[in-house]
C-alpha cells in the first residue's frame, strides 16, 4: 500500500528512539509527506511554541509515491514550526535521502526535544541510534559528511546534515542532503541545530514494496513518464536549461525584481541565464555547467551541476571548491544574481556552493544580501556595520564576503544571518524589506505577475513560489494562459494553484511534474499504489484540507489578515520598465476574492461551513 | 591423440570439457577412483545442512552430460605412470595409454599426528562418503570437536552449528582462518562464532583423542572434551603419492612451468595438486582453491591443443567464506607487501572490516569482512594491475568506495 | 540475433529508475539494494556511471561454480544462476573481476542481471538512452561489451510490462 506504516519518534531529550505505527485513519485525509506530517505537527505541538525551543517538533517526512518508480517518487519534506516566520513550515527536498528513509522502512521521523549534547541519528533499516556528533559539531556539511563516510564506510549511506550557519542560529538555516539538495526554506534547518541534533545518516536495504496494484501502478506510472518526456518544459526545457530556463522568460516579462526589488528587469540577466551556464567561459574555455542531473526517480533531471573556474577570485588557491557541485537553479541565480545586482555566473556559483556547504537557503540569503545593500546606499549602515565591506549592488566581492560571514556565523554574518526582516527593522528601515511574514521572497516580481502576489501575501510558510506557482498559468500558459497584468481571476487561480500544489506535495512527488500533469495524471499512480479510491476530486479536496489545516494552525499562532499582505514597495511603486511598467500588485483586489472563494470570512478564517466540508474539527 | 585426465574434480572436468572444445576429434578420459559422477567438495557443507542431495554436489547435473560430449568418465584409480611409455596402470589391472596426460588428482587431508586420530568417531570431511558417516552424527545436542579452523575447518564449522550441535573447535593459530585472515579480522570472526554459541579455542592443541563412548579429547591447557564425534581439518596435501618415483617433479605440489606443463613432455598438471604460479609475488605454489582449479584445467587444455601461445600471469589466491552469516573473503597479497601501503578500518561492533594493500599505484592485495557488494572487483583492480592513480588517496580516505575506483580507472570518467 | 546492453555514462543523470525497474522485476520490491544493475556517482567529476554484468564472453562466474548453477541461457546468451541449484557458496562473487554477480543474503543465493530473458526492464525504464538494450552483430558484441564504447541507439522505448517470459535453458557448449 506504498506507506511503510512505520513512523520514528526520537526524544532527543531523553535520548530515545520509539517505533510506532503511522495513523492509516490520518494517511487516508492527508495522505502523506506534507499533508501528514503538518497533520501530526498541528497536532503535537502548541502553534504558540517556541520555534528554537524543545517544545517545536522536526518532521522528516516522505510520501506514498517516495522511493517508487513514479517519476521523481523521490522526495521528502521537513515539517516544523518555522523560526523565520513563526508559521508551520514545510520544505521539500529531492536527492536520495528521502527514499533511502522509506527503504528503510519509515514513513516518517519526528524529532522531539532537545538534546543535552550534540547528536546525530543513524538509521539502518530497523535500528536506529543516536549518536554523538562531537566530530562533526562545528564543521560545514561538507565536511561532516566526508568524516560520516569516513566512520560508517558505508558509501551508499545517505545524509542530511546542518551547517555551520544552523549552529550560529542563522534563521534561513537549511537542511543539506546528499551534498546539494535542500529542504531549504523558513530555517527548518535552524530548528534542526537548535535542538543539537546534527545530522541524519540512513541506510535502507528493504526497500519499498506493498504495492496495491503491481502491473497497474507500473503502467501508470510510464503513463505519467510518457506525459513528462513529451512535455515541452519537463522533456526539453528543464532538462537542457534547469529551472534556469526561466532568467530570460521572466526578465522579458518585466518580472524580475532587481535590487531589493526596486526594479523589474536586470541587465545582466542574460549573463547569469540557464544559456550562459552552456557557454564557454572566456577565462578557462570551460562551461559553467557540467552536466544535469536527477535526484532519485526523477525522469526530467532538471539538476545542474556545475563547476568554477579554479583560477576565479572566489576559489583561487581553495581546492575544495574545484570540482563540481550543485550549480544554479533559476531561484537561486535570481536572489544571489539580480535581486543583489552581481552578474558575474562564476560569483553566484561560489555562492551557490557555499550555500549548500553551511546550509543556507540561497534565496533568502540573497534577498538579504539584497536589503542589506540598499541599506548601506541608502546609508542605513556603513562599512561600521559591514566591517569594511562595500555593500553595494552588483559587488561580487560583497557576495563572496557576506556568504562566507554567514556561513561561519561570524561578524556582519551575524546580522546577515537574521534575515531581511530583522534586518531591516534593526537598522529602522522595515519597509525595504521585501518579505511576507518574514520569509524573503523569490524570484517573480508580483507587478509583473499579479496572482503571485496574492500567492506571496496567502503563503502559509511566507513568501513562496512553491506554494501556488500561477506563474505556470500567467507566464507559460500551463493549463491555460491567464494576463500577468490584471489582477482579475486570480483569487480562483490562486486558490487552484495552492490546492493542488498541497496534494503533489503529499503524494511524495516534486511539484515540477505539474508543468505537464494535472492531479488527473497524478491520481492513477496513488490508486494503484494505495489502499482506497482515490480520485482527482479527492486529492483535490486533500489539498484544500491540507491548506486550511496549515492556516489554521497560522492563525493559532497568532497571525492575521494583516499578516496576508505585501510590502508597500511592491503595491505603491510603480514598474519602471517592461511590459508590467506603471503597474503595481493590486492585492487589496484579490484579496477578499480570495478569502471568498476559499469559504474564508472576511478576516481571513476558514468558516464552520468550510471546516465541516473539509472535516477539519 | 587420446587425452587422459587423472581425476574427476573441477579442474579435471573442465580440462576435459576446454580439450574437446579445442579439439573436437581427439578421445577424452577421465578417471576417477569416488564412485559417485564427478563432484564438488566445494558443495558438502551444503549436503550436510541438507540444503542439497547428493546429486546437488555434481559439477555437472545432465546424467548425459559426459556422453554429450564424448567424455568417457571412468571410474578406476591410477597407481602409477611410466611417463617413459606414456602408460598408466591402473588400479583394476591392466593399463590405459595416452598422448597427453593432465594430472588432475587434487589434494586430501592431513592427519594430525595426534595419538588416537585413527578411532572410530574421528572422520575427515573432505569426500562425500565421509559427509555420509558425519551427517548420521550430526544430531542436534550430540558434543563434536572440530580440529582446525582453517578455511575448510570454517565452511564445516557453519554446517555442524547449523545442526544444533555442541560445538568446540580448536585451533592451533591464535585465531580463525589464520592463512586468509589477520589478527584483527581472524579474531573477530572467532568473537562472532563465540557469540553464536560455538566454543572456539585458539592458541590451543589437541594432544590426543580417547577411546571411549564418548570419545575424550584431550587439550594441551589441561582440559578433556567428551565427543560423540570428531572431526579433523588441519589442512591437505597434493595428491602425488602414485607419482613417487616416476621421474616428475614434485616440489609442495607437481612442479609445473608458466604453461602447466610438467617436468615431463606432454604431462600437465592442474588444480590442487599442482604448483602454479601465483599473480601476485610471481613464485609457484599450491593454492587449492575452485577458481584457480578451473583456471589450471582451462589453461593446461588449450595449452596440449594449441601448443604455447602465450605465458599465464599466475592465479590471484582468494577465499570468500560464510561462518554463521559473517562473510568473510581476501584476496592476493592480503597480509601486505614490504614498503607497501595499507588502508585499515574495522567496526568491531558490526563486525565490518576491511583492508587494502597497495604497492606504489596498484591494489596488490585485500580482505574484508561483513563486504558482499561487489568483491569480484577487487580480484579485477589487482589483476588487471589497474593504476589507481589519485584513486589511491580516495580508497584510503574510505576502502569502501572499489567500485568507483575500478570505474573512475576503467571508463575515463574525468 | 543476440543483443546487448550497451551502458553510456555521458547520458546518465543518476535517476536509478534503473535500479527500482530491475530490483521491482527481479525481487518485487523497488529497492536498489538488491538491484543487479548499479549506477555509480562521481560527485566531484559531475559524472554517473551505470554498471552491471556485461555478459562476458569469459564468464568468470559461470567457470568458478562448483556446482553448475550458472549457465549460458541459449536465446539470450545471459549468464543465468540457476537459483535452485545454486547453494550460495559466493565463488563466484569473488571470482567475477567486475564484481557484477553478488550474493544475496535474503536469499542465500547469488544474483546477477540476466537481461530479464530478453526484455531488460533497466532499458526499458532509462529515461536519457544511457542504458539501451542493442542489436549486436558478430562482430559488434565486443566492441559493445567494452566499456569505453559508446554509440548513441536512439532513446529506450517502453513496452507495456508483461510477465517474465518462461525461459528454456540448456547449458551450452562453453
Amino acid at each position: 500500500m506504498a506507506w511503510t506504516q512505520k513512523i520514528l519518534r526520537v526524544n532527543l531529550s531523553e535520548g530515545k528512539v520509539d517505533s510506532e505505527p503511522l495513523n492509516m485513519e490520518w494517511a487516508q485525509s492527508y495522505l502523506g509527506q506534507r499533508g501528514l506530517a503538518s497533520k501530526y505537527l498541528v497536532e503535537e505541538i502548541d502553534p504558540k511554541c517556541d520555534p528554537l525551543g524543545p517544545d517545536n517538533k522536526l518532521i522528516f517526512t516522505t510520501g506514498p509515491l517516495t522511493g517508487t518508480m513514479a517519476s521523481t517518487g523521490g522526495r521528502y519534506s521537513v515539517v516544523t514550526k518555522g523560526p523565520l516566520t513563526g508559521a508551520i513550515a514545510c520544505s521539500n527536498s529531492g536527492g536520495y535521502l528521502g527514499p533511502e528513509l522509506k527503504m528503510a522502512g519509515w514513513d516518517m521521523i519526528i524529532f522531539e526535544g532537545k538534546s543535552p549534547k550534540p547528536v546525530y541519528l543513524f538509521v539502518n533499516n530497523d535500528s536506529a541510534e543516536l549518536l554523538p556528533a562531537d566530530a562533526i559539531w562545528g564543521k560545514t556539511v561538507w565536511e561532516a559528511d566526508k568524516i560520516l563516510h569516513d566512520v560508517h564506510q558505508d558509501s551508499q549511506i545517505r545524509i542530511a546534515c546542518v551547517g555551520r550557519s544552523a549552529e550560529a542560529g542563522c534563521l534561513y538555516s537549511a537542511i543539506i542532503n546528499d551534498l546539494h539538495r535542500a529542504a531549504g526554506r523558513s530555517g527548518v534547518g535552524t530548528v534542526m541545530a537548535s535542538k543539537n541534533l546534527k545530522a541524519l545518516v540512513c541506510r535502507g536495504t528493504k526497500g519499498v514494496g506493498n504495492i496495491k496494484d503491481p502491473m497497474g501502478f507500473m503502467q501508470a506510472t510510464e503513463n505519467g513518464k510518457k506525459i513528462l518526456r513529451e512535455n515541452a518544459v519537463t522533456g526539453a526545457g528543464l532538462p537542457q536549461y534547469g529551472t534556469q530556463v526561466l532568467m530570460n522568460v521572466i526578465n522579458e516579462t518585466g518580472a524580475l525584481p532587481t535590487n531589493n526589488m526596486q526594479k523589474v528587469q536586470f541587465a545582466g540577466a542574460s549573463k547569469i541565464s540557464g544559456e550562459a551556464m552552456h557557454e564557454p567561459r572566456k577565462s578557462d574555455g570551460k562551461p559553467n555547467l557540467t552536466t544535469n542531473a536527477a535526484c532519485f526517480g526523477c525522469t526530467i533531471a532538471c539538476g545542474r551541476i556545475s563547476t568554477i573556474d579554479k583560477n576565479h577570485f572566489t576559489v583561487q588557491n581553495k581546492p575544495e571548491y574545484w570540482g563540481s557541485s550543485g550549480g544554479l537553479e533559476y531561484e537561486a541565480a535570481w536572489a544571489l544574481g539580480a535581486d543583489t545586482g552581481v552578474d558575474d555566473l562564476d560569483t553566484l556559483t561560489y555562492a551557490n556552493f557555499v550555500c549548500n556547504e553551511d546550509g543556507m537557503d540561497p534565496i533568502s540569503f540573497g534577498a538579504t544580501v539584497a536589503a542589506a545593500m540598499e541599506l548601506f546606499e541608502t546609508g542605513a549602515i556603513s562599512t561600521k556595520e559591514t566591517g569594511g565591506i562595500e555593500f553595494k549592488f552588483g559587488s561580487s566581492e560583497a557576495l563572496a564576503k557576506a556568504v562566507e560571514l554567514v556561513a561561519a556565523g561570524e561578524g556582519f554574518g551575524k546580522d546577515l544571518g537574521l534575515g531581511s526582516k530583522r534586518l531591516c527593522e534593526k537598522y529602522g528601515r522595515p519597509e525595504l524589506s521585501m518579505t511576507v511574514k518574514g520569509q524573503e521572497f523569490p524570484a517573480y516580481d508580483p507587478r509583473g505577475i499579479q496572482g503571485m502576489g496574492l500567492a506571496y501575501a496567502t503563503s502559509n510558510r511566507g513568501a513562496c513560489h512553491l506554494r501556488g506557482y500561477t506563474v505556470a498559468s500567467e507566464i507559460l500558459g500551463i493549463p491555460e494562459k491567464t494576463d500577468p497584468l490584471v489582477p482579475d481571476g486570480k483569487a480562483g487561480l490562486v486558490k487552484a494553484f495552492q490546492d493542488a500544489t498541497a496534494a503533489f506535495d503529499s503524494a511524495g512527488i516534486c511539484i515540477f511534474t505539474s508543468f505537464a500533469w494535472s492531479l488527473d495524471d497524478v491520481a492513477p499512480q496513488i490508486n494503484t499504489a494505495c489502499e482506497g479510491d482515490w480520485s482527482t476530486e479527492r486529492l483535490l479536496e486533500i489539498g484544500e484540507r491540507v491548506w486550511n489545516m496549515e492556516r489554521e494552525f497560522n492563525l493559532k499562532a497568532g497571525f492575521t489578515k494583516k499578516d496576508d499582505n505585501l510590502p508597500p514597495r511592491l503595491t505603491t511603486e510603480k514598474a519602471d520598465s517592461g511590459p508590467a511598467a506603471g503597474k503595481v500588485n493590486e492585492l487589496d483586489k484579490m484579496l477578499p476574492e480570495y478569502y471568498a472563494v476559499r469559504g474564508w470570512d472576511e478576516q481571513g478564517v476558514p468558516t464552520t461551513d468550510t471546516r465541516q466540508r473539509l472535516g477539519l474539527s | 591423440m587420446d587425452h587422459l585426465i587423472v581425476g574427476a574434480g573441477p579442474a579435471g572436468v573442465v580440462a576435459a570439457e576446454y580439450l574437446r572444445k579445442h579439439d573436437a576429434s581427439g578421445n577424452v578420459t577421465i578417471i576417477g577412483d569416488e564412485p559417485e559422477p564427478p563432484y564438488s567438495r566445494m558443495a558438502i557443507p551444503y549436503y550436510l545442512v541438507k540444503r542439497i542431495d547428493e546429486a546437488g554436489t555434481f559439477l555437472r547435473k545432465d546424467p548425459g552430460y559426459y556422453d554429450n560430449l564424448g567424455i568417457e568418465v571412468v571410474k578406476d584409480r591410477v597407481n602409477a605412470v611410466d611417463f617413459n611409455k606414456r602408460s598408466a596402470s591402473l588400479g583394476s589391472g591392466g593399463t590405459r595409454g595416452y598422448d597427453r596426460m593432465i594430472i588432475a588428482t587434487g589434494a586430501s587431508p592431513i592427519t594430525p599426528p595426534i595419538a588416537g586420530v585413527d578411532l572410530p568417531g574421528v572422520y575427515h570431511c573432505w569426500t562425500l562418503d565421509d559427509a555420509r558417516h558425519i551427517i548420521k552424527l550430526m544430531e542436534s545436542g550430540n558434543n563434536v570437536v572440530l580440529i582446525g579452523a582453517g578455511f575448510i575447518g570454517s565452511i564445516i564449522l557453519e554446517a555442524l552449528a547449523k545442526s544444533g550441535v555442541n560445538l568446540t573447535v580448536v585451533e592451533t593459530e591464535n585465531r580463525m582462518v589464520p592463512r586468509m585472515m589477520n589478527d584483527v579480522a581472524g579474531g573477530l570472526i572467532k568473537d562472532w562464532c563465540v557469540n553464536k554459541g560455538v566454543n572456539v579455542l585458539t592458541s590451543t592443541r589437541v594432544q590426543s583423542i580417547e577411546q571411549g563412548d564418548p570419545l575424550t579429547v584431550n587439550l594441551d591447557n589441561g582440559d578433556h572434551i567428551s565427543a560423540d564425534m570428531v572431526i579433523t581439518a588441519t589442512g591437505v596435501a597434493s595428491n602425488t603419492d602414485f607419482l613417487d618415483g616416476s621421474g616428475i617433479k614434485i616440489d609442495d605440489g607437481i612442479v609445473v612451468d608458466e604453461f602447466m606443463q610438467t617436468s615431463i613432455d606432454g604431462v600437465y598438471a592442474a588444480g590442487d595438486c599442482a604448483q602454479g604460479k601465483d599473480f601476485s609475488t610471481g613464485g609457484f605454489n599450491v593454492q587449492a582453491i575452485q577458481p584457480t582449479a578451473v583456471e589450471h584445467g582451462k589453461l593446461a587444455a588449450s595449452n596440449i591443443v594449441h601448443g604455447h601461445p602465450q605465458q599465464h600471469h599466475g592465479q590471484v589466491n582468494m577465499n570468500v567464506l560464510d561462518t554463521l552469516g559473517l562473510i568473510s573473503s581476501s584476496f592476493g597479497m592480503w597480509m601486505g607487501v614490504e614498503n607497501g601501503d595499507v588502508v585499515e578500518r574495522v567496526d568491531r561492533k558490526k563486525f565490518r572490516y576491511i583492508n587494502l594493500q597497495f604497492e606504489d599505484d596498484y591494489l596488490v592485495g585485500a580482505s574484508a569482512l561483513g563486504l558482499t557488494d561487489r568483491i569480484g572487483v577487487l580480484r579485477g583492480l589487482i589483476q588487471s594491475k589497474i593504476k589507481l592513480k589519485e584513486w589511491k588517496q580516495k580508497l584510503q580516505n574510505d576502502p569502501t568506495r572499489l567500485m568507483e575506483a575500478y570505474l573512475a580507472n576503467t571508463q575515463a570518467l574525468g | 540475433m543476440l543483443r546487448a546492453l550497451s551502458l553510456e555514462p555521458d547520458r546518465c543523470t543518476g535517476c536509478l529508475q534503473c535500479e527500482m525497474a530491475c530490483s521491482y522485476e527481479n525481487e518485487g520490491v523497488f529497492n536498489p539494494a538488491k538491484s543487479r544493475i548499479k549506477v555509480f556517482a562521481f560527485h566531484t567529476e559531475g559524472r554517473f556511471a551505470p554498471y552491471t554484468c556485461t555478459q562476458c564472453d569469459e564468464a568468470w562466474c559461470l567457470k568458478a561454480c562448483p556446482v553448475d548453477a550458472i549457465v549460458i541461457n541459449s536465446e539470450t546468451g545471459a549468464k543465468d544462476v540457476l537459483e535452485d541449484v545454486c547453494v550460495g557458496c559466493k565463488v563466484c562473487t569473488i571470482a567475477c573481476p567486475f564484481g557484477t554477480i553478488n550474493y544475496n543474503s535474503s536469499s542465500g543465493k547469488v544474483i546477477k542481471c540476466d537481461l530479464c530473458g530478453g526484455d531488460p526492464w533497466c532499458a526499458k525504464a532509462c529515461p536519457t538512452g544511457a542504458i539501451t538494450y542493442v542489436d549486436a552483430d558478430s562482430t559488434g558484441l565486443e566492441r559493445m561489451r567494452a566499456w569505453a564504447q559508446n554509440s548513441p541507439s536512439g532513446s529506450a522505448s517502453f513496452v507495456t510490462p508483461t510477465e517474465k517470459d518462461v525461459q528454456h535453458y540448456e547449458r551450452v557448449q562453453l
